[in-house]
């Protein structure tokens, strides 16, 4: 029932939050999202789960109860956790808490509406990590999309509507692509299943068990929704050529939501093709591996290079966000322990790196109120902790080992390097390794830009340091960083506990 | 169950209790003339609807009417003139609940007018007429039902008496109400030439002797009759070619009319087609009378109905119209209950019942936020609605659930319906309705989103002292809201209040 308690203290404190007053409304909402903190730390040190939650195994927190039954085919409440999700649900609540704090300085109108979509965003994404019925999931999923909507459109920068509606309309197609095909997946599935249990329709699949549909036989409707689920997830995530929807979205959205979108909504999207796409269809990904492994080398090279022509300090954070995911992708097809373990801990990694990186720009712009590196120099001088911070979180994006970024950059190179499921794996790894070096490029241009010099910034505000409450999440998210650096296996363990099954292919 | 030894009558408690309010506020209004104790009026009104809905629920969890292991059977009335059965009680849900809402948000909207009770009284005369068509089981009880909805639906549309697009819209409502009268009765006398019955069942039983028999003698004239009686349909569920008054009416009338008839008025439209298609029809015995299976007709229709309310919502920028026609659109969705009745399955018409009860909350709940508007003279076209969220943010959180719920996005109920209709729509083999639904909807995100874009993202025109909070119209739209979200969880027992409702008459 903790699970339940989670998503419940989220629901109702968004509620409470929202009739609030405005000025409570920022540490009312601290104090409520600190509750599924509390919760999901306890469910990391009470964990003892074995396995994948959608293949075998042992689940933890499992709570299935009825809900609807429709024609042959059963709709549950069912939940759970396993080491792929439970990280993910931890990093959830904390960016959230670490989220809202950081919102305190630069959100300033109808603070009540913000912090209470921020905690009906926390709700529908620990739903996401946790749902392991499709239906229930595909709600939490969708309901994603309207508070970020509402984020982005009501509190975002100048060309904040354009934003909004061009997000919402490329994840929403993109929902609608992948929910076809899994409807289609489901009634091709025939007698083998008689419910929308995710576990049931993996093991099926696993077992062979796809029969076809309206005419297309089981191996041709296999591919046709892999290839669709893979679109519908990989705008999500986002990767070329499905990326141009976030630098829009990054730009205009207020810092909180962008560390949220980065931190954890592109992670829905990488999560969902682990648990659908690769799960679900190991055949499938074998055959279309070289194309996927084209597509996630491009997203790391062109991501990083988008990067490198921008001078706004944020359009960099968010294209190297492309790049970062990109690796993500080479790990997952690599499908080895190490390529889908390290793409799993990457996910968890580059969550805490990318939220630290637009909360400390964040900061600089709610000070200087400009984000151009080209306007910017010597900001050290001036904002000696909040520079420093984003120094350490950009060394971190870089791979600097003993913080968390080398860790899964490492794994995921070397699961990708040495794998037999992906043909020329070699060359495609040296090839996304690239990316390190234009990565470095970018950041050490912007920091040199931006940070050392003499301070020379041509504004009407008075740059001084921040407050506290400022850049005292970003503290806590840096000192996460550098504990999974240093002792990855805290989470690395549970994690290929649960990507083992997946690795084993043909009857379970 | 002390309910067995009670007169058979008794099942009708949910109309007669609807008649018997909106008969007391008439004698009410006679012994005082030009009354306007508001709350006494609107209060009797919502307690009459709430009473008739508590029944029909308590009915309908009861089993009155249920064919299975703990029901009653179905209760047939005056020689079978009027049945009761669960799809019957499940429609005076749907029109009950939409009543109470249009009573209670009417209390603010109507405050000033002068006929506060013929006011009340007629949108009750009126509801007692849906909920008639809905027990409705000869052709001559539905004409009576139907003209007992319709007329007072006629006055309430122009009640706004010095308003001229009230008055306008009246006529033009009446005006199209009287030809389709005569097409329907047209049809109906047609259809009883070629079978010599009026009664649903004995037409059904007259058409298996005669297509047994000879046959086929009387065909082309009961074809016609059929069409004619689609032609009916079509004009009170506002299903194309029969939806041009719509609009108009929808615009012209007062809000809560608009909610009205868009809503219960529609849900008693589809009862009676339901129920004259799956009893008085039966698809196999029909097709060999008449040569063509008349779900073609219903296909059709609701591709073409679904296609044009979509396109024509999304070119609007009056938002009474936008969701006129976006309400002509769900017709099209419902239409396809009917449009897969040829697979034989309950399924597809009991998702097509499920749409119509949550379309009861979220389509009212958008025209209570509409009448919210007019309550406080923000104009009518999207313009004027920009920037409302900052004087009224829980309204507009209420708005956007019906909006986002209309467009069929999860988590809200008509993510719900939306998707048993395509799954119905699947399992009979319609690909192509299929499809279409799922464009439409997707089409239908841009025209609804643009409104949520509007009362969030968008400063307003003009500037605004800050907004009164009406009660009663708050009241209604939160219900609704709630109600639409409530939906999502608690969709279990409409699944199975619809499909057993759809297997009585189906089966």
């Amino acid at each position: 029932m903790m699970i339940e308690a989670m998503i419940a203290v989220a629901l109702i404190g968004a509620l409470a939050t929202f009739v609030a007053p405005n000025r409570l409304a920022g540490k009312l909402a601290f104090a409520i999202s600190l509750v599924p903190v509390a919760i999901s730390l306890w469910l990391f040190a009470a964990f003892d789960g074995s396995g994948n939650a959608l293949l075998d195994g042992e689940l933890a927190f499992e709570s299935q109860y009825e809900w609807i039954q429709l024609g042959d085919y059963a709709i549950t409440w069912f939940v759970g956790l396993d080491g792929i999700s439970l990280p993910l649900v931890v990093l959830t609540t904390i960016l959230v808490s670490l989220a809202i704090v950081s919102s305190w300085t630069p959100i300033d109108d109808r603070e009540s509406q913000f912090y209470g979509l921020v905690l009906f965003i926390e709700a529908n994404l620990i739903g996401v990590f946790v749902s392991l019925d499709f239906f229930l999931w595909f709600i939490f999923w969708e309901a994603v999309l309207i508070p970020m909507y509402l984020l982005i459109g009501i509190w975002g920068g100048p060309r904040r509507k354009y934003a909004a509606i061009k997000f919402f309309v490329y994840t929403n197609v993109a929902s609608l692509l992948m929910f076809g095909a899994f409807i289609a997946l489901v009634f091709g599935l025939g007698d083998s299943v008689s419910s929308f249990a995710l576990p049931e329709i993996a093991t099926a699949m696993r077992n062979g068990g796809l029969e076809g549909l309206f005419g297309i036989d089981g191996p041709t409707l296999a591919s046709i929704v892999f290839v669709a689920m893979f679109i519908g997830f990989a705008v999500k995530v986002p990767i070329v050529p499905f990326h141009t929807w976030l630098p829009d979205a990054h730009v205009e959205a207020p810092t909180p939501a962008s560390v949220l979108l980065a931190g954890v909504l592109l992670k829905m999207g990488t999560y969902a093709l682990l648990r659908f796409n690769f799960t679900m269809f190991p055949d499938q990904a074998e055959a279309y591996a070289i194309p996927i492994a084209a597509i996630a080398v491009i997203s790391v090279i062109y991501g990083a290079m988008l990067a490198l022509a921008q001078t706004d300090l944020k359009r960099i954070v968010a294209y190297s966000s492309v790049s970062s995911m990109g690796y993500v992708i080479l790990g997952l097809i690599a499908f080895t322990q190490f390529g889908v373990g390290g793409a799993t801990f990457q996910m968890v990694s580059h969550g805490l790196i990318s939220g630290l990186m637009f909360m400390a720009v964040g900061v600089i712009y709610n000070a200087t109120h400009t984000r151009m590196v080209t306007d910017m120099s010597g900001m050290a001088d001036r904002m000696p902790v909040a520079v420093g911070i984003f120094i350490a979180g950009a060394f971190g994006y870089m791979g600097l080992p003993l913080m968390s970024g080398f860790y899964g950059e490492f794994a995921i190179f070397f699961g990708s390097f040495g794998s037999d499921f992906l043909a020329y794996a070699p060359v495609f790894t040296v090839l996304a390794m690239f990316g390190i070096v234009i990565v470095a490029g970018y950041l050490l241009y912007a920091m040199q830009q931006a940070v050392f010099g003499p301070y020379s910034l041509e504004t009407d505000y008075d740059v001084g340091r921040a407050p506290l409450h400022d850049v005292a999440p970003m503290f806590v998210l840096l000192g996460l960083i550098i504990l999974l650096g240093v002792a990855p296996e805290l989470i690395f363990d549970m994690i290929t506990d649960a990507v083992d099954p997946i690795l084993e292919r043909g009857e379970l | 169950m002390a309910l067995v030894e009670l007169p058979e009558w008794v099942a009708l408690a949910p109309i007669l209790l609807l008649a018997g309010t909106a008969l007391a506020l008439f004698v009410f209004d006679s012994i005082n003339p030009r009354s306007t104790n508001r709350t006494f009026l609107a209060g009797t009104a919502a307690i009459g609807s709430l009473a008739s809905l508590a029944v029909a629920v308590w009915f309908t969890a009861a089993g009155v009417g249920a064919t299975g292991m703990d029901g009653f059977g179905v209760i047939e009335l005056f020689d079978g003139q009027i049945v009761v059965d669960q799809m019957a009680l499940f429609f005076m849900v749907v029109i009950a609940v939409v009543t109470a809402l249009v009573a209670v948000a009417s209390y603010d909207y109507m405050e000033g007018h002068a006929y506060q009770a013929e006011y009340y009284s007629l949108v009750l005369l009126a509801a007692t007429g849906m909920a008639t068509m809905a027990a409705a089981n000869s052709l001559v009880t539905i004409f009576i039902a139907l003209e007992l909805a319709s007329l007072p639906s006629y006055a309430l549309v122009a009640i706004l008496k010095d308003n001229r697009g009230s008055v306008e819209a009246g006529l033009k409502y009446f005006l199209i109400g009287a030809l389709s009268s005569a097409i329907f009765v047209y049809g109906v006398s047609l259809v009883y030439g070629a079978t010599g019955f009026m009664q649903l069942d004995a037409i059904a039983a007259e058409l298996e002797a005669l297509a047994a028999g000879e046959g086929g003698e009387y065909g082309g004239l009961l074809g016609l009759g059929i069409l004619m009686l689609i032609g009916g349909f079509a004009f009170k569920t506002a299903s194309v070619p029969f939806h041009f008054w719509a609009p108009e009416a929808y615009e012209g009338a007062p809000a809560p009319i608009s909610a009205f008839l868009s809503s219960a008025s529609k849900a008693a439209g589809f009862v009676i087609a339901f129920r004259v298609f799956t009893t008085a029809f039966p698809l196999e015995v029909t097709t060999d009378l008449i040569g063509i299976d008349w779900t073609l007709a219903f296909i059709i229709l609701a591709i073409v109905t679904m296609t044009v309310g979509n396109f024509a919502a999304a070119t609007q920028n009056n938002v009474k119209r936008m969701l006129a026609y976006s309400s002509i659109g769900h017709a099209g969705y419902a239409l396809i209950g009917l449009a897969g009745l040829g697979a034989g399955s309950e399924t597809v018409m009991g998702a097509a019942m499920m749409h119509l009860l949550v379309y009861g909350f979220m389509n009212t709940g958008a025209f209570l936020f509409v009448a919210l508007a007019e309550y406080w003279n923000v104009g009518r076209t999207f313009e004027d609605y920009n920037g409302l969220a900052r004087q009224a943010p829980i309204a507009c959180v209420a708005l956007t659930i019906f909006m986002f719920s209309l467009a069929g996005i999860p988590p809200f109920g008509g993510f719900w319906s939306k998707y048993f209709l395509f799954y119905g729509a699947i399992e009979a083999g319609l690909l192509v309705v299929a499809a279409a639904l799922v464009i439409n909807s997707a089409l239908s995100l841009y025209y609804y989103s643009r409104l949520v874009k509007a009362v969030w993202f968008d400063d307003p025109l003009v500037e605004r002292d800050s907004l009164s909070q009406p009660t009663g119209l708050y009241a209604a739209i939160i219900f609704a809201a709630v109600m639409t979200v409530v939906l999502l969880p608690g969709f279990g027992p409409v699944v199975d209040a619809a499909l057993e409702a759809a297997a009585v008459v189906v089966a």
